[in-house]
């Protein structure tokens, strides 16, 4: 059908993609793709548009201009960012897991054990834990044997520890089942060891590459802001862009000449 | 010792009939935390009632017509205004009363009893309403048969069930219109004021004491039977209204599950 897709490795591609919602441009021509066996991290301030780049890859969210392509039949398995169980749906681990794709008892079992969640199959979802929540949405969407993982924010509401060893958890899946990974975070630090491409948005791709690459770009450094750079070795450099409070792009009103900034082409 | 006549069982028989039925559905309501929904959609049947009386049709279908169409308004206004969907289910529920009335009020040259679709005549049931009950109870639990496993899984997060193939969109105005036919089977047994209440008490009940949502679901309509059972028996007892008596036992029955301390089953 496409000629991309004859690469067997391509498993999605999002390009020019712009939302705008109520005369705001959420995502100006963001792009992404994602191979098999690859992990790809979208990272980016609060608001900068990642878990909108995911909704319209998911369908949950038309794009008002550019596209999505997926590879012929493509299996998805997603993890939400967040998701509230009411507490009158009396329902245990297992019940919940079954919701997604119809696995017997012993599948299931085997991907709690996968992620490291082997023991709470009867517990009642309200009952478990942070941690354990979020890897109970992992096996629910590993139950579907997915060529494509995505997990919007998978490491929330854990602490610092647990974020690391549960994104090790993400690179052995990946290892383990050849799938490729679109992930969304907030902190690079955690998910680098783990990242083969990093998409640093913020309402546009800013700079997208190998974390270490992306990690020495100006424009990750000037959206990150000292704190970043103060724990990272970093060089610095002009860009041809700065970024105001709320995120928008704005020209560097000093008229330097640039450097090695990047550009942003549609 | 109450004399068991001829109307009273067609009332019990009535009543445990909505109140199966009731039980699954109003799961569903208390875990979407669609109450106000349902209590919407039974102030809007009042105008189904008019309207029915006014055309000459059977009343249960103008209820359900019209609940179905104050269903899929709301569903389009949702997506259309910026209100909060409490907002907006408090206009539709109180517009649709008020005009239930009026229309009500031009209609009363033909003598119609307004207090018993506001609150209920089930000792009035007669061997067709039973008949209305059970065929169309029966059908609201087949297709609630098929429709749970989406049902449920949209319940628990609609973006992830689209996500994994549920059609959420037709799987959710599916559960509207069950809930339309409910409240068309409900009214004659509460009235068009208490239906919302056989529907989720009985749910909220039984919460305790259930671990899986099929237990849930099947445990609500049994507490609905005995809502029905102790109301008919108090009505009879005091002389009270059927209706608000049935909505008073399935309360005391909640209270008393409330305060018992948590049972495991």
């Amino acid at each position: 059908m496409n000629d991309r897709f004859r690469d067997a490795a391509l498993l999605i591609e999002a390009r020019n993609i712009t939302v705008t919602r109520d005369g705001k441009e959420i995502l100006s021509n963001a792009e992404t793709r994602v191979r098999a066996g690859e992990i790809v991290t979208l990272i980016g301030p609060n608001g900068a548009g990642k878990t909108t780049v995911v909704r319209v890859i998911l369908g949950l969210m038309q794009a008002d201009a550019g596209s999505v392509e997926k590879r012929p039949g493509l299996v998805i398995g997603y993890m939400p960012q967040k998701l509230h169980i009411d507490p009158t749906l009396p329902l245990s681990v297992g019940r919940f897991l079954a919701l997604g794709s119809p696995a017997n008892s012993e599948q299931t079992q085997a991907v709690l054990d996968e992620v490291g969640a082997g023991s709470i199959m009867k517990t009642p979802l309200q009952a478990v834990s942070g941690g354990e929540f979020q890897r109970v949405l992992l096996a629910r969407a590993l139950l579907r044997n997915p060529d494509l993982l995505v997990l919007d924010e998978p490491s929330q509401g854990i602490d610092v520890t647990g974020q690391s060893e549960l994104y090790r958890l993400i690179g052995r899946i990946r290892d383990r089942r050849s799938c490729g990974v679109l992930m969304v975070s907030h902190d690079l630090h955690l998910v680098m060891a783990e990242t083969d491409e990093v998409v640093c948005l913020n309402h546009h791709v800013c700079c997208a590459g190998h974390p270490e690459a992306v990690t020495n770009d100006p424009s990750y450094i000037q959206l990150f802001g000292k704190q970043v750079a103060s724990t990272l070795a970093v060089y610095h450099h002009h860009h041809d862009h700065a970024h105001d409070g709320d995120g928008n792009v704005v020209p560097l009103d000093d008229g330097e000449e640039e450097v090695g900034g990047h550009d942003h082409h549609g | 010792m109450i004399i068991m006549d001829d109307f009273l069982i067609r009332a019990l028989i009535a009543g445990s009939g909505v109140a199966l039925v009731a039980g699954p559905l109003g799961s569903f309501v208390v875990w979407r935390r669609m109450a106000f929904f349902g209590g919407t959609l039974s102030h809007s049947a009042l105008l189904g009632v008019a309207l029915g009386f006014y055309l000459g049709l059977n009343l249960n279908v103008a209820i359900f017509a019209v609940c179905a169409i104050v269903a899929v308004v709301l569903v389009m206004l949702e997506k259309k205004t910026r209100l909060a969907n409490d907002t907006l289910l408090g206009i539709l529920a109180h517009a649709s009363l008020a005009i239930g009335l009026i229309a009500f009020a031009v209609i009363e040259s033909r003598r119609v009893d307004l207090m018993a679709y506001l609150f209920g005549d089930i000792l009035a049931t007669t061997t067709m309403d039973i008949t209305v009950i059970y065929v169309g109870g029966f059908a609201v639990l087949v297709v609630m048969g098929f429709l749970w496993r989406p049902l449920l899984s949209a319940t628990v997060h609609e973006e992830l069930a689209f996500v994994e193939g549920v059609p959420v969109v037709a799987v959710n105005l599916a559960f509207m219109l069950l809930l339309a036919v409910v409240v068309a089977l409900a009214m004659k047994i509460v009235g068009i004021l208490l239906v919302t209440s056989l529907i989720i008490i009985p749910a909220a009940t039984v919460r305790p004491l259930s671990a899986t949502p099929e237990r849930m679901a099947v445990l609500a309509g049994v507490m609905g039977c005995l809502a029905v059972a102790g109301g008919l028996w108090g009505s009879v007892a005091l002389d009270a209204p059927s209706g608000p008596s049935i909505v008073v036992a399935a309360f005391a029955l909640f209270v008393v599950s409330a305060a018992l301390p948590k049972l495991k089953l």
